[in-house]
């Protein structure tokens, strides 16, 4: 999932400082998984906003649509949104993005910063996983991603900084590649990693787009 | 000759290697920076221009090299992975090359969080083991990375790195053969002071027979002081400095451990200067440059052979 951090709340208060009508819009998915900005964030931001600001005669809104990356979920502020002049939003950044989209004459304003694409470890407890780098490697790395868990994305490690199992730029961060090499040791495929692996193409440089075999036409039509 | 650069001509010919190391200067003290090359003069075959090390800016590697070579010192221009994508240092190998520079030393770099912009965005859009392959492609094919043809080819005497006291031990050798088969002519490898892994290292290297297709140079630090031992041994990942190193330099009179310090580098060599499968050793005196000559001497590493 994608994992999010709310923003400090100083920071959150200043963008919508100037506003009389503030909805504060939570995502039900990624966001309230990882206790970033699901509807009980949205009722903690709320209250925490009126508090400070409620003097200044700003009032809130509140709201949790179930996909702030769907347009079918967002269709369904169609109507709300006129009684606004600005909109928070606690979805990832692609949530944020897509709404500004819908509502292009709002102002929008991101109440989280998006972290990373990760997994739960334990209640509260994140850790990433996946950069998206657009050419997986796993297949060969014993299911560790290097591009995301090894400091410097090696495709050839360990480098000569791991130490003792550990990374160098913090002991409580595991050295991936000493982690792949254990993996496939235990698998017997040290093979794998006896080959160089060539410079890797990073297709994460522009802006991606996915269409899946058989909705090609479709999309052809829409645009 | 791949690059008839000295160092090559040097490990061709069958001399025992001996290179140092230089640090580009925190600013642009030109003045400094011949200085610090001027105790260098005559006393190595080549020295080593750090790039950015431990991740803090100085003057570029590949400047501080040209002004190494105007003071008569072959250079081996380090690049790190780290700042630049493969379009600069493609461009900096062309550069380098066209101003005279002949060998290079393709390493990962530290991570940025170690030095002075932790702030800064890593690069690492290819890996050392990747450099390597690349620099070779250029010299060897006449081709950029990309597959396009070099408009006259940038002659490299290709330079990796190997630390033989990181974990898995068991890996470190079969990582060496990575970097012999990506192209590296030669390997300068992290500071030993573990004599026992290396020899073990060496014995492995030799019986893959790597140490045919490739010269490796040990690195020698002399230590300088008790503390420095102690940082090395504590706080500097993939560094092994065994206890009976310290012993040895804690039990010598307060002022002699600098002097110490150089016994044991100059031991070391002594015993590299035998070891099967040893081309040559790489000296970094850090900080220490003014030490150099007499360490050489000690060494009995001079006089410099002309080739």
């Amino acid at each position: 999932m994608i994992v999010a951090e709310r923003k400090p709340f100083d920071e959150i208060k200043n963008m919508v400082s100037g506003y009389k009508r503030v909805l504060i819009l939570g995502c039900g998915t990624c966001v309230a998984v990882c206790l970033a900005g699901g509807s009980k964030e949205v009722e903690t931001l709320n209250t925490e906003l009126s508090l400070a600001l409620g003097k200044d005669k700003i009032k809130f809104g509140t709201n949790t649509i179930e996909r702030q990356c769907d347009m079918e979920f967002l269709e369904e502020l169609d109507t709300e949104i006129g009684e606004y002049d600005a909109v928070i939003s606690m979805a990832c950044g692609a949530g944020i993005q897509f709404l500004a989209q819908r509502f292009p004459d709002k102002p929008v304003f991101p109440a989280v910063n998006t972290s990373f694409i990760g997994v739960n470890l334990d209640v509260g407890w994140y850790e990433e996983k996946c950069r998206a780098c657009g050419s997986c490697v796993l297949g060969i790395t014993g299911g560790i991603c290097p591009v995301t868990m090894c400091a410097k994305s090696l495709f050839n490690g360990p480098c000569g900084g791991t130490n003792q199992g550990s990374c160098e730029i913090d002991k409580d961060q595991p050295c991936a590649w000493y982690q792949i090499y254990d993996r496939l040791a235990l698998q017997g495929r040290l093979e794998q990693i006896i080959e160089i692996s060539p410079p890797n193409d990073w297709r994460n440089q522009k802006p991606g787009k996915v269409i899946q075999p058989g909705y090609e036409e479709r999309v052809k039509v829409q645009k | 000759m791949k690059s008839g650069s000295n160092l090559e001509k040097i490990l061709k010919a069958g001399h025992f290697a001996f290179t140092g190391e230089v640090g580009p200067p925190r600013g642009a003290n030109v003045q400094a920076l011949r200085e610090k090359v001027a105790h260098l003069k005559g006393k190595v075959d080549m020295a080593n221009i750090t790039d950015n090390q431990t991740a803090m800016v100085r003057m570029s590697s590949w400047a501080a090299a040209m002004i190494c070579m105007q003071e008569g010192v072959e250079p081996n221009f380090q690049m790190v992975c780290r700042d630049r994508n493969r379009l600069a240092m493609q461009a900096d190998i062309l550069g380098a090359f066209a101003h005279g520079i002949r060998n290079i030393l393709c390493l990962s770099g530290d991570h940025q969080q170690f030095g002075d912009h932790p702030q800064s965005k890593g690069v690492f859009d290819i890996d050392s083991m990747q450099l390597i392959g690349m620099v070779k492609k250029m010299r060897d094919e006449g081709k950029f990375l990309g597959g396009a043809d070099i408009d006259i080819p940038p002659r490299m005497f290709i330079g990796a790195a190997a630390n033989p006291f990181a974990e898995p031990f068991e890996w470190r050798v079969h990582r060496l053969a990575k970097k012999v088969a990506a192209g590296a002519d030669f390997i300068q490898t992290q500071c030993v002071f573990n004599m026992e892994k290396i020899r073990e290292w060496m014995r492995r290297a030799n019986d893959m027979g790597l140490t045919e297709k490739v010269a490796i140079l040990p690195g020698i630090t002399p230590m300088k002081s008790i503390g420095m031992a102690k940082y090395m041994k504590n706080k500097v990942p993939g560094m092994d400095v065994p206890e009976n190193i310290i012993k040895r330099l804690q039990g010598v009179d307060p002022k002699m451990v600098a002097d110490e310090g150089i016994k044991i580098a100059c031991e070391q060599i002594q015993e590299f200067k035998e070891m099967k499968g040893v081309a040559g050793v790489h000296l970094m005196a850090i900080e220490w440059e003014h030490k150099v000559p007499e360490i050489a001497e000690r060494a009995g590493v001079l006089p410099r052979p002309e080739v």
